[in-house]
């Protein structure tokens, strides 16, 4: 009797403890949440209260601006072809932008990630500058550095391109570094053992290894570069962005222009994202490549 | 043995083939693609349209500052104004120390040039003599040292300009006027009129221990320059953006995964449905929101918020249910053994499971979107994104254009800190704490 008295208390405290640990915690949490939705309804007053029109008196006209839209665009609607074969160009423009600037980034990128992956670096004690280097440019949006180079250099093309580009060097040479760290040394030895240089050990033994990953990597950027480009375009670099621009500014009964532009935009986009996610798909998980064995 | 070899032989050689192909054709095409580029953005043509002026106005901008010395030739009115602008006038009867008043104030620019102004202007130029006008109604009436004038000075008639690495002096018939370079960001704490303007750190230190650390921080704050307080405002209102779409968006998209997971929605039709919607939100980019929701807000913080909110909606919505796909069924069949009702199945069950996921891409997200919330303020008219392109509107600012962009690259940085910690700080909370 005294032994199994002695046993209760014991898992009697525990489970004591154990209870108000559990409540502790789910207090805990309880004060996170409050806390958390006290911050999102008070930053949502700060922001309606900040704002030009509120959200309560502007929540009936949201539709009005599509409405519009759309039903010129449907009034008008045998124009939309000739329209859309007008805006094409610009289109090919911002597309160029995006591909132009991966690509480039996308190069610059790898040569900085190899730079930076402990292992495969030449020159050791640069890992940690070119990291923040890449950092900054990470940070900088792009809006800025085409902002400023539209002032030296006129609106177009260019200034978009090398904002992007910038910002996608920052942004590749991270997630290429990443991969890289997972790159078997074995060729990259076997290589040095032959006496190959840096560039050719690299592309030699490391690339290969990688560059699926680099691939998908590069077109999920793409993906990001072309809604990039399309903004940058609004505030005057040139592409569809800044017929968009121009065509909403020319008001109401002028819409269908507008219309034509929306769609393109909008088909591109989707047509990027799902071209770019099946070979992404296909890179990652699918598609054994043809192995011989030797 | 031999006939492995042959068997093998044949597609090795192909694939060797192929291989070197590639390998040889995929620079060609990107060589080729570049010089489309090349040719269609019109690079070569880059060389005319660069700005070599506006280039030069925004570097020296950017760490210095002019001080303008002006004189009216008509009324005799002197003043001196930092950058040339009201806000940074000098009071009347006060000037920096290289300012000497008097009816015929003398400007020191150092390396012993000297300007002295009044109805006649003369400046000293060491090593090569002194210019004197008298300008008036029949021009500038300019003499210079005899022979030839030397390029950094252009004269004409009813101008004189003289471009020396001290400063610059241009004179006309109604007005003589000086700029002075000097390094660094002009009135950056203090404006002129601010009875703190021209102490030291020490003094100031002491003033605010007597008592005045509100005033000076009140002067500070409300700096007409450099407007400390708008600008700590619009950083506010940026990052509430990113904020409010981030978590917006993670609130609404996370019961809208469910629909759109396959093992929580057997119903194809909702499933299809609710994935076309999270398509659309994506594809319909921020750009585009922007545009459509400031038509029914107005510009500001709001509209910003929204469009983000909208965009990443469909981004977390997809990611969502993909990780929802994935849940491991063990748990919840675990939880439902225990009798537990279905919203305890989801809450036990599935919400553990996906929530180290679920944090990882929403903090994620929150740190692109501080970048994005710049952007966007650009276009919707709110935030430090707006106050940038003012800055770089004026196409004078270039040192209020350098601060701005300064505080950016630390605002997103510290936000990338910041998410990676609170990251860290959540999942590991989650790991050891169920």
């Amino acid at each position: 009797m005294v032994e199994s008295s002695k046993i209760v208390r014991p898992v009697q405290g525990i489970k004591d403890s154990y209870l108000a640990q559990a409540r502790a915690k789910r207090l805990m949490n309880l004060i996170l949440l409050v806390v958390f939705i006290v911050m999102l309804v008070s930053g949502f007053n700060t922001a309606d209260q900040r704002n030009a029109g509120g959200f309560w008196a502007g929540l009936p006209n949201i539709l009005d601006f599509p409405a519009d839209v759309i039903g010129e665009a449907i009034a008008r609607r045998h124009l939309l072809p000739g329209y859309m074969v007008k805006y094409f160009p610009s289109l090919l423009e911002t597309v160029n932008i995006a591909a132009a600037s991966t690509l480039l980034g996308a190069m610059l990128g790898l040569v900085l990630s190899l730079v930076i992956t402990r292992g495969l670096a030449p020159v050791p004690w640069l890992i940690i500058p070119v990291r923040r280097v890449l950092d900054i440019l990470r940070a900088i949006p792009e809006i800025v550095v085409a902002l400023v180079l539209i002032f030296l250099l006129g609106g177009g093309p260019v200034p978009a391109m090398i904002a992007i580009a910038l910002h996608t060097v920052g942004a590749l040479g991270k997630l290429f570094s990443e991969v890289n760290e997972n790159a078997s040394l074995k060729p990259v030895e076997g290589l040095e053992s032959v006496g190959a240089s840096w560039g050719q050990r690299m592309w030699l033994g490391v690339i290969p290894q990688v560059a699926p990953n680099y691939l998908s990597y590069a077109l999920l950027r793409f993906e990001i570069n072309i809604r990039a480009s399309a903004i940058l375009g609004f505030v005057g670099a040139g592409g569809i962005g800044y017929d968009l621009r121009n065509t909403i500014s020319w008001g109401q009964g002028k819409f269908d222009e507008a219309a034509a532009i929306f769609l393109l935009l909008f088909l591109t986009i989707v047509a990027v994202d799902q071209i770019s996610s099946m070979f992404r798909h296909r890179l990652t998980n699918g598609q054994p490549s043809a192995k011989v064995m030797l | 043995m031999t006939a492995t070899a042959t068997v093998l032989h044949g597609p090795t050689v192909a694939l060797f083939s192929r291989k070197k192909i590639i390998s040889f054709s995929v620079p060609l095409i990107i060589i080729i693609y570049f010089v489309y580029i090349f040719v269609s953005f019109d690079i070569a043509g880059i060389g005319d349209r660069i700005n070599v002026n506006n280039a030069r106005t925004l570097v020296a901008d950017a760490y210095s500052f002019k001080t303008h010395v002006t004189q009216d030739n008509r009324t005799g009115e002197f003043s001196v104004a930092i950058e040339g602008e009201r806000k940074g006038e000098y009071l009347s009867g006060t000037a920096p120390g290289w300012v000497t008043l008097g009816d015929r104030p003398v400007v020191d620019l150092g390396k012993g040039h000297i300007i002295t102004f009044g109805p006649n202007v003369s400046y000293d130029i060491p090593g090569y003599g002194t210019i004197v006008a008298t300008p008036g109604k029949r021009g500038v009436n300019a003499t210079f040292p005899p022979g030839e004038l030397p390029n950094y000075i252009s004269a004409s008639k009813n101008r004189v300009t003289v471009n020396t690495d001290a400063g610059r002096l241009t004179i006309t018939r109604n007005r003589t006027e000086v700029f002075k370079y000097t390094y660094g960001w002009e009135l950056f704490f203090f404006t002129l009129d601010s009875p703190y303007h021209g102490l030291g750190v020490w003094q100031l230190v002491n003033r605010a221990a007597n008592g005045e650390a509100a005033a000076i921080f009140h002067d500070v704050w409300t700096n007409r320059m450099w407007r400390h307080g708008d600008v700590a405002w619009a950083m506010y209102e940026t990052l509430l953006m990113a904020f409010l779409g981030t978590f917006g968006a993670a609130l609404v998209a996370l019961p809208l995964g469910f629909l759109a997971a396959k093992n929580f929605t057997p119903l194809r039709s909702i499933r299809f449905a609710s994935r076309r919607v999270f398509d659309f939100l994506r594809g319909v980019d921020g750009l585009i929101w922007t545009i459509v929701l400031s038509r029914a807000f107005g510009p500001g913080p709001l509209t910003g918020a929204l469009a983000i909110l909208m965009t990443d909606t469909g981004s977390f919505g997809k990611m969502f249910s993909e990780a929802l796909e994935n849940v491991d069924d063990k748990q919840v069949e675990g939880v439902t053994s225990t009798g537990a009702k279905p919203l305890q199945r989801y809450r036990f069950g599935v919400i553990p499971q996906i929530t180290p996921v679920l944090i990882s891409q929403v903090l994620y997200y929150l740190e692109s979107n501080t970048r994005s919330a710049t952007i966007i303020g650009a276009i919707t008219g709110g935030g430090i994104g707006l106050m940038l392109t003012q800055a770089i509107g004026t196409q004078k600012d270039w040192e209020e254009v350098t601060y701005y962009i300064v505080l950016i690259i630390i605002m997103v940085m510290g936000m990338d800190t910041f998410s990676g910690w609170l990251r860290r700080k959540l999942i590991k909370g989650e790991d050891d704490g169920r």
